[in-house]
């Protein structure tokens, strides 16, 4: 049962993320797991999987794994396929009788390994329908092998594969709407989020995720202060300003039901998230103002076309 | 074999079989607050039990006990800062070193 | 009493699993394979087993998913073929290294470049040095019974790696054959409950797989890995003497054939072997010439120094490879078995030949040819090609 968010509680129970993982300081990806775990009921046992990424070198580097719960990692594209390998074994398990536990099941790729080489494998472990939740700490590049672009990366973003040159603005394609497609597999439950205030809305996303029967995607936007180009002392500011640009809206789609579940009292201009990132350091240069207006306008035209599916 | 007894130096007879550890959150045993160029300062005259600092710590380095945020763990906080920033009551200082 | 039957390869291994009853199926369909899991979800759609089956998107899932399933805890397999081994390439190392004691059913196939459905050993062969232990089977009954010794080779606490059953597409996959199946009782028994010692759903305690290992660690742990291989050689004895003590069937690591008295030996693996020991007949009953086999059974862990002492007394040897490896010299049997001889110090000649790739028939008459190379060879003590194939066209002579 989904019970009203009570912060303290929630923040009263048990750390399921040990400290001591090597993720950089000021890392945004292990907030998402920390987030996301606090979520299980305590009662509750898991397994944690996990795509070769940041998350997994650093949280599981022999002899130190960072989990209170059970975990397992195999490969960069295949976490959908090997926690969906889990899942079935808890399911055939329970009926032969040989555990008896109650067990959620947790995966974590970064963007790499969900929006580009791991695509196959969600898509087929959300098409089957696993009792299983895919969460997908975006930051919007291959941070692991060194800011290389990906599919999640925003349009112009300056990486070590798209480099800003004299004859480069950095990427050129627009980025993949990953929450979108996953909805289109016509699960029960998928949410798009990054960290806010009391973590109210990842918190709340994450439960419903974890204790909605079926398969499950949550997309979250996890900044990466040395891939971004940012102080690490910065990273809430960066996701309010993600949000109230409407860059990065914060929505559900429960049952095929699309919902807004944050709406900016006022929509900044994106220029107010780009400035404070060196990845979009060159899109300020006098000459590139056209760029910033193109990427107002697909920021526009994507909130609209969210709007529009959940009015 | 337990992890806190397993170590650069461990012959391969002591390696667990497939890598595999039977414990959990062992990761406590290395310490990355050896990491932190800026250290994190209570003021606890300041702080109101607020919790706001605790979600946004990426190192579980602000332990909630009692609904109450208790001292840092030193031991592992890397010094991000991230803490800082989002102390609505400025209970939280960062000073240079560890 | 054993039943009378007569089976295609894939009906007797589907056929054993349903005996075994495993835990979790992921699967993809890819010819000559197909059936085996076609099979397994008849029986489980008729709930004459209550294997769970993954519907995977790929053969890298169906590997991924195996692994996952049996860090779970639970009895795990999976079939494939060709193309799909290839694509769960890096995953058969992660099983292996994790080590997961996960069953594949693998039917031979070509590789592709060309597409080609029919049977060679390039697909195994290229995962031979994955960490898997291999067996192959000659006839649909080795294929049976190779697979029921599988789980208990592959669970057994001193090896635990996982374990690939392999015969020869569509010769034996779907050639029917006479065939006795133990009782399902009897296979109960003998293949056993799976009772892991430890896995991700054990309530008392927290597993963690799959780490980043550096550098300090990682060499300890391949040592570590290599010796579940060693020690898989007894265990795989083990349970041929306590199959043998079952069915009467006897296995070892090769078959040797009419090796007692030979004096020249071809080295060959899979289903050609057949073909290979009428040969042997017809050549023993007209000529009287001393012409023996041995056909290599267990290829992972390689039986080295019972294959150098098989082939002692050999005046010469011929190793029949039904893949390339592109070395430009042996393929991988030749290679093996010519290691064997030099530390066994043997002055056995050695020539190596490629014959059956994509399903190229290989005949009685070819291997008559062989063994009288061979017996040219010891002769003369010149060996004019070392590396030649078997039933080529060439616009030379060869």
């Amino acid at each position: 049962m989904e019970t009203a968010y009570n912060f303290k509680e929630v923040m009263n129970r048990p750390e399921r993320l040990a400290p001591g993982h090597r993720m950089c300081a000021g890392c945004g990806g292990t907030i998402a797991v920390r987030a996301v775990l606090r979520a299980l009921h305590p009662e509750d046992k898991a397994v944690i999987g996990n795509a070769t990424g940041c998350l997994e070198v650093s949280t599981y580097m022999y002899p130190y794994t960072a989990y209170e719960d059970s975990y397992i990692h195999n490969a960069f594209e295949n976490a959908g396929a090997t926690l969906s390998g889990v899942e079935t074994a808890y399911r055939v398990l329970k009926k032969k009788g040989k555990i008896n536990d109650n067990y959620k099941f947790i995966t974590f790729g970064g963007d790499g390994g969900t929006y580009d080489i791991g695509f196959q494998s969600l898509s087929g472990a959300m098409e089957r329908g696993h009792d299983m939740v895919y969460v997908c700490y975006d930051n919007g590049a291959y941070m692991n092998t060194g800011t290389q672009r990906s599919s999640a990366t925003p349009q112009y973003a300056d990486t070590t594969t798209t480099p800003a040159g004299k004859v480069s603005a950095g990427k050129v394609q627009i980025r993949k709407d990953l929450a979108a497609i996953m909805a289109e597999h016509h699960i029960p439950y998928v949410a798009q989020t990054t960290y806010t205030g009391n973590f109210k809305d990842i918190h709340t996303k994450a439960e419903r995720a974890i204790y909605t029967p079926g398969a499950a995607f949550l997309n979250i936007m996890s900044p990466c202060p040395r891939g971004w180009g940012y102080d690490p002392s910065e990273l809430m500011n960066i996701c309010k300003l993600a949000v109230d640009t409407c860059y990065w809206p914060m929505f559900e789609v429960v049952e095929g039901k699309w919902r807004l579940t944050y709406e900016p009292k006022k929509k900044l201009p994106v220029e107010d998230f780009l400035r404070p990132q060196k990845r979009f350091k060159h899109l300020f240069k006098a000459g590139n103002e056209e760029l910033i207006v193109q990427f107002q306008a697909e920021v526009d035209r994507r909130w609209e076309e969210l709007a529009a599916k959940c009015r | 074999m337990k992890a806190i007894d397993i170590n650069e130096k461990s012959p391969w007879q002591h390696i667990t079989e497939g890598n595999q550890i039977y414990e959990p959150a062992t990761s406590r045993h290395f310490c990355t607050g050896e990491w932190r160029t800026a250290t994190p300062v209570m003021d606890w005259d300041k702080c109101k039990q607020c919790l706001l600092c605790a979600p946004v710590c990426p190192d579980s380095s602000i332990p909630v006990c009692d609904g109450k945020r208790q001292e840092f763990d030193y031991d592992h906080c890397k010094g991000c800062g991230i803490c800082m920033k989002v102390c609505p009551f400025g209970a939280i200082t960062m000073k240079e070193g560890k | 009493m054993a039943i009378r039957e007569r089976l295609s390869g894939n009906e007797a291994v589907s056929y054993a699993i349903k005996q075994i009853n495993p835990d979790v199926m992921p699967a993809f369909p890819i010819t000559p394979s197909t059936e085996i899991p076609q099979y397994v979800a008849n029986y489980i759609a008729n709930g004459e087993i209550d294997t769970e089956f993954i519907h995977v998107e790929s053969e890298h899932s169906s590997m991924s998913a195996a692994l996952g399933a049996s860090a779970a805890g639970a009895r795990t397999l999976t079939a494939t073929s060709s193309c799909g081994l290839a694509l769960m390439w890096e995953e058969l190392y992660v099983a292996a290294s994790d080590r997961l004691p996960i069953v594949l059913a693998l039917v031979n196939r070509a590789l592709t470049g060309p597409i080609n459905i029919n049977a060679d050993h390039s697909d195994s062969m290229g995962a031979r040095d994955s960490g898997w232990i291999q067996i192959y089977a000659e006839s649909n009954q080795e294929a049976y019974d190779n697979f029921l010794q599988a789980f208990p080779i592959a669970e057994h606490k001193d090896v635990r790696l996982p374990v690939m059953i392999c015969q020869d597409g569509f010769i034996t996959s779907h050639g029917v054959e006479n065939i006795l199946l133990e009782e399902d009782d009897k296979v109960k028994a003998f293949v056993g409950e799976y009772e892991p010692e430890h896995y991700l759903l054990n309530a008392k305690e927290t597993m963690a797989v799959g780490p980043y290992a550096v550098t300090n660690y990682y060499m300890e742990t391949k040592r570590a890995q290599r010796q579940a291989m060693i020690n898989a050689k007894k265990v795989i004895m083990e349970m041929a003497e306590k199959f043998e003590a079952m069915t009467g069937r006897k296995y070892g690591f090769f078959e040797s054939y009419r090796m007692e008295d030979a004096e020249y030996a071809i080295v060959i693996i899979g289903s050609a072997a057949g073909t290979c020991k009428a040969a042997i007949e017809k050549i023993r009953e007209t000529t009287g010439k001393k012409v023996g086999m041995v056909k290599i059974r267990v290829f992972r862990p390689f039986p080295e120094e019972e294959l150098a002492e098989a082939l002692k007394d050999m005046k010469a040897i011929a190793v029949l490879d039904r893949a390339e490896m592109f070395s430009a010299t042996s393929g991988p049997l030749g290679a093996e078995v010519r290691a064997a001889l030099y530390s066994a110090k043997s002055q056995a000649e050695l020539v190596n030949y490629f014959y059956g790739l994509g399903g190229r028939d290989i005949t009685v008459e070819d291997f008559k040819e062989v063994y009288e190379k061979l017996e040219t060879i010891a002769q003369t003590h010149r060996i004019t090609d070392m590396y030649s194939y078997i039933g080529l066209r060439s616009a030379e002579e060869e």
